[in-house]
C-alpha cells in the first residue's frame, strides 16, 4: 500500500536508505543527525547500532561494505572531523556495496560549538557530495547517493542541514510492504584496492583523480542537477535548503538548482550563466560554489551581497538582493525577557558544578548538557572545546600552570563523552604522570541529543541489556591507584562534596565518577517499564565491586 | 512589498520546553497534509532547548517552498506562554491573530510578569484569543491545553474541521484520542465565541 506521510528530513533520510537496500546504519548521535539512525532502526532487517564515536562508526561502515552490505553512517558535521581519518583514505579504496556517510551541519550554531561547512569535506576528500532540499529530495537523493557509491566505487556524503533535518514535508508513494534489493554479500579479497600501504596508495591516488574525472562528466547531466528556466533576467545557482528560499523570495528567477555540489557540472553552469543576465549564487555559509563558478571566469553575486555567518530565510533574501525589509509588527513596548537553556529541575549534574564553584577550581568542560554548567546559577566552566578534550585539555592547563601554588585544575566530562574520546585522555594523563582531578558525570545516557545508550549505559540501541564499563577496574587497568578512585551517588550532594574534598588534596591522576539517573530518561524508562531495572543496576556501580556484564 | 504567497498561510507556535508545540504542530502539518494541501514544518531542537523557548512553523497551501515562515507573514500567533507570545510577535502579519494561554512560566530571574500583560498583548495584535486558565479549570485538562488552543486557531484556518479527526487519533498519545478531540472540539467553541463578541469573527477567518 503506498501512501503519502509527513516526514522529517531526517526520517525521509532513512527510508530512503532503506529502500536502497541499506544492511548495516551506525553513527554517533549528534544534533541534527541524531534521528536519522532512531528511524532506520524501525525498518525491518536494518542492523543499527550507535558506535562508541564517529571515526569507529565509520570504520564499521566501510568494513560492511567491503564485505557486500549497503550501509548508512550518520553524524554531525563535527563528528566528520572526528570520522575525516578513514573518510579521506575511504575514498582511495573505494567500495564494495555503497556507502553513504551523512554529514549533518548546523548553520547558526543551534546545538552546536561552531558552524563548519562541511562541504569543504567533500572537495578535500574527493568524493561527491549530495545536498537535498526538502524531506522529498532527502528520500530520493539518500537513494540516487547509493547509486553513486555504488557506480563510481566511492564513499558518497550527503548532506543536511538543522533546518532540513528537523524539518517535515510531504513524501509520497511510501510503500513499507516491498522488500528493497540488497548487495551480494561476499568480501572481495583483492589488497592492492583494499590495503592502503603506499606502494597501492599511490596506484589508488590515481584511480581517484580519473574517477572524479567521470564524475565530473556525469554530472552535467545527473537528474540530481535541474536547470528552472524563468525570466532570464536573473539567474541564481542554489543548493540545499537555500533554494527553497530563493522560490519563495524570487519566484520569478530561473534557477540552477544542484543537487550535486561536488564535483560541479561546469558547462551546466557555464551555459546557465550565459543564459540570464544577472547571475546570483545563493548558498549558506561558505562561498564554496561561488568560488568555483568565479574561478571558472564567471561574474557572479553571491557573499558580497550574502552573509557567510548563519542560516539564509527568505527575508534574508529579500533584504540582501531585493533591498525589501520587514516590516514586523510592533510590540506594544515590552521587552521581552531573555530564556536561557538551563539544567533541568531535579538533574544531578548540578551538585558536582555547585561543589567546584564553592572550590574556585579551573573547570576544563566538554560537550553535553552539562555545558551549561558555564551559566548562572552555576558559573562552573572555564573551558569547552570539543568532545573529550576537558581531560586532556585540563593536562595541557596543568603542565603550563606548574606544581607550585598553582590554581587546580579539575576536568568534567559526560559518560558517553567519555567513552567517546575522554579514555584516551585518561589513559595519556596517567602515562605522562599528570595531576588532575577528572570527573565523570555519569546519568547513565547521551541525554544531550535525547537519550541515547553509550558503552556506560549497560544498554545498546533499542534498549538492548548489554556489558557495562566498571570505573574501579578501568581505573585499575590504566594505572589509576585504587586511593584515587570513587564512585559516588550522584544525587548525593554531601557525598559528592566529600569526594572532592579528598581527592583533589591527592597527588596524581584522580577518577571521580558521579552515577546517577537522567531525569528526562527516568520519566522515558517508567513508560517502557525499565526504571527499576536501571536504577538497580545503576547502583550496583557505587559498589566497591563494580559493574560488569549484565546482558 | 511583494506580496507574500497568497495560497501559503502561515501558522506559527511558540512556547517553553515541555508543553507540547511539537505535537500540536504535527497534528496541524498532517490535518493540512489530509486536506489535500502541500505541508510543511520547521523547528529547532537540541541545546538551546533545555527549559528555553520552543517553536514550530506550519505552513501549507497549494505549494510550499521555505519550511521557515518570513517575518511578518504569520496570519497565527499561537503560544502555550503568554511572555513567549510577545518574544515571535515581529513573525505575525499586519492582520494576524494571536491565540494564546494564559500559563505564565517565568524566566530565571524574572519574579513577575507586568500586570497589564494582558492589556499589552491586546494592543499589539489586531484579534486575540486569550484562553484564561483559571476558567478553564475543571472543563478541560492542561495534559491536552495545546490540542485545545490548536482547536481555537483552527477557526481562523482555511481548512475542512474533519481533516484533524485522523491526526488527533493517531499523533496523541494511545487511549487519549478522545480526551484530545474533546479538547480541540472545546477549543473551536471558545475560539467561535471570543471572536464573536468582538465582531471579528469574519475579519479574522476572512469568512
Amino acid at each position: 500500500m503506498a501512501s503519502r506521510r509527513m516526514l522529517s528530513g531526517n526520517e525521509a533520510i532513512a527510508l530512503g536508505a532503506w529502500e536502497a537496500g541499506t544492511v548495516v546504519g551506525c553513527g554517533y548521535p549528534g544534533t541534527p543527525s541524531t534521528e536519522i539512525l532512531e528511524a532506520l532502526r524501525t525498518f525491518p532487517d536494518v542492523y543499527t547500532e550507535w558506535s562508541v564515536n564517529e571515526k569507529v562508526a565509520l570504520e564499521v561502515g566501510l568494513g560492511a561494505s567491503y564485505a557486500g552490505g549497503r550501509t548508512l553512517v550518520t553524524m554531525k558535521h563535527v563528528g566528520v572531523n572526528v570520522a575525516a581519518d578513514p573518510l579521506f583514505t575511504a575514498a582511495y579504496t573505494g567500495v564494495n556495496a555503497g556507502l553513504v556517510v551523512v554529514t549533518a551541519d548546523d548553520p547558526s550554531m543551534h546545538s552546536s560549538q561552531n558552524e563548519q561547512d562541511n562541504r569543504h569535506y567533500a572537495v578535500a576528500a574527493k568524493v561527491p557530495l549530495l545536498e537535498p532540499s526538502d524531506s522529498a529530495e532527502a528520500r530520493t537523493f539518500t537513494r540516487l547517493a547509493f547509486e553513486l557509491s555504488e557506480a563510481f566505487d566511492t564513499p558518497v556524503l550527503l548532506r543536511t542541514t538543522t533546518r532540513l533535518s528537523h524539518s517535515k514535508g510531504i513524501v509520497t508513494d511510501v510503500a513499507l510492504d516491498v522488500v528493497p534489493e540488497r548487495h551480494p554479500v561476499g568480501i572481495r579479497r583483492d589488497p592492492r584496492k583494499y590495503v592502503m600501504v603506499p606502494g597501492n596508495a599511490r596506484l589508488r591516488r590515481l584511480e581517484v583523480e580519473a574517477r572524479l574525472e567521470r564524475l565530473r562528466e556525469a554530472v552535467e547531466t545527473h537528474p540530481a542537477n535541474v536547470v528552472e528556466r524563468r525570466s532570464p533576467a536573473v539567474g541564481v545557482i542554489t543548493s540545499g535548503v537555500p533554494y527553497t528560499y530563493v522560490r519563495e523570495a524570487m519566484p520569478d528567477a530561473s534557477v540552477l538548482k544542484l543537487g550535486i555540489v561536488h564535483p560541479l557540472p561546469r558547462r551546466l553552469i557555464e551555459e546557465f550563466a550565459a543564459s540570464v543576465d544577472t547571475l546570483y549564487v545563493v548558498e549558506e555559509l561558505d562561498p564554496v560554489i561561488e568560488t568555483q563558478v568565479k574561478a571558472w571566469g564567471l561574474a557572479c553575486h553571491g557573499k558580497d551581497l550574502l552573509p557567510e555567518v548563519g542560516e539564509l530565510s527568505p527575508q534574508a533574501l529579500r533584504t540582501a538582493l531585493l533591498d525589501v525589509a520587514a516590516t514586523p509588527l510592533p510590540t506594544a513596548g515590552i521587552a521581552v525577557p531573555p530564556r536561557p537553556p538551563q539544567l533541568c529541575a531535579g538533574c544531578p549534574h548540578g551538585h558536582v558544578f555547585t561543589v567546584l564553584h564553592e572550590l574556585d577550581v579551573v573547570v576544563s568542560g566538554d560537550i553535553g548538557c552539562y555545558s551549561l554548567g558555564v551559566l548562572p546559577p552555576y558559573h562552573a566552566m572555564d573551558t569547552l572545546v570539543d568532545m573529550g578534550a576537558s581531560l586532556t585539555m585540563a593536562q595541557g592547563m596543568d603542565i603550563v600552570l606548574g606544581t607550585g601554588d598553582r590554581p587546580r585544575v579539575a576536568a568534567v566530562i559526560g559518560d558517553s563523552t567519555f567513552a567517546h574520546s575522554g579514555l584516551t585522555g585518561l589513559l595519556n594523563a596517567v602515562w605522562n604522570k599528570r595531576d588532575g582531578l577528572y570527573i565523570v558525570l555519569d546519568n547513565g545516557t547521551t541525554a544531550m541529543t535525547g537519550t541515547q545508550p553509550n558503552p556506560l549505559s549497560g544498554e545498546r540501541m533499542g534498549r538492548e541489556n548489554s556489558s557495562a564499563l566498571s570505573y574501579r577496574a578501568l581505573a585499575a587497568a590504566v594505572g589509576v591507584p585504587p586511593e584515587n578512585v570513587a564512585v559516588v551517588d550522584g544525587h548525593d550532594k554531601a557525598a559528592i562534596t566529600t569526594a572532592i574534598a579528598d581527592l583533589i588534596e591527592r597527588p596524581g591522576v584522580k577518577l571521580l565518577a558521579a552515577v546517577s539517573l537522567c531525569v528526562i530518561e527516568a520519566k522515558d524508562l517508567r513508560k517502557v517499564g525499565k526504571y527499576d531495572e536501571k536504577r538497580a543496576w545503576r547502583e550496583l556501580e557505587l559498589l566497591p565491586s563494580g559493574a560488569g556484564h549484565h546482558a | 512589498m511583494p506580496e507574500p504567497l497568497s495560497d501559503v498561510f502561515n501558522v506559527l507556535l511558540v512556547g517553553v520546553g515541555g508543553q507540547g508545540i511539537v505535537l500540536a504542530s504535527d497534528i496541524l502539518a498532517e490535518a493540512a497534509m489530509h486536506a489535500g494541501l502541500d505541508a510543511k514544518k520547521s523547528e529547532i531542537h537540541g541545546m538551546s532547548q533545555r527549559g528555553g523557548p520552543v517553536f514550530s512553523h506550519v505552513r501549507f497551501g497549494a505549494r510550499v517552498h521555505s519550511p521557515v515562515i518570513p517575518l511578518g507573514e504569520a496570519q497565527v500567533l499561537y503560544s502555550l506562554e503568554r511572555m513567549e507570545l510577545l518574544r515571535w510577535a515581529d513573525h505575525a502579519a499586519p492582520d494576524a491573530t494571536a491565540v494564546y494561554a494564559t500559563t505564565d512560566m517565568l524566566p530565571s530571574g524574572v519574579s513577575a510578569y507586568p500586570d497589564d500583560l494582558d492589556a499589552r498583548i491586546a494592543d499589539t495584535f489586531p484579534h486575540v484569543v486569550r484562553f484564561d486558565n483559571r476558567e478553564m479549570r475543571g472543563k478541560l485538562s492542561p495534559k491536552v491545553r495545546n490540542v485545545a488552543l490548536l482547536g481555537a486557531a483552527s477557526v481562523l484556518m482555511p481548512l475542512p474541521p474533519d481533516c484533524f479527526d485522523l491526526p488527533l487519533e493517531t499523533l496523541t498519545p494511545p487511549g487519549t484520542a478522545d480526551v484530545n478531540r474533546a479538547g480541540f472540539a472545546l477549543g473551536r467553541q471558545i475560539a467561535l465565541a471570543q471572536l464573536a463578541a468582538m465582531g471579528a469573527l469574519s475579519a479574522a477567518t476572512g469568512a
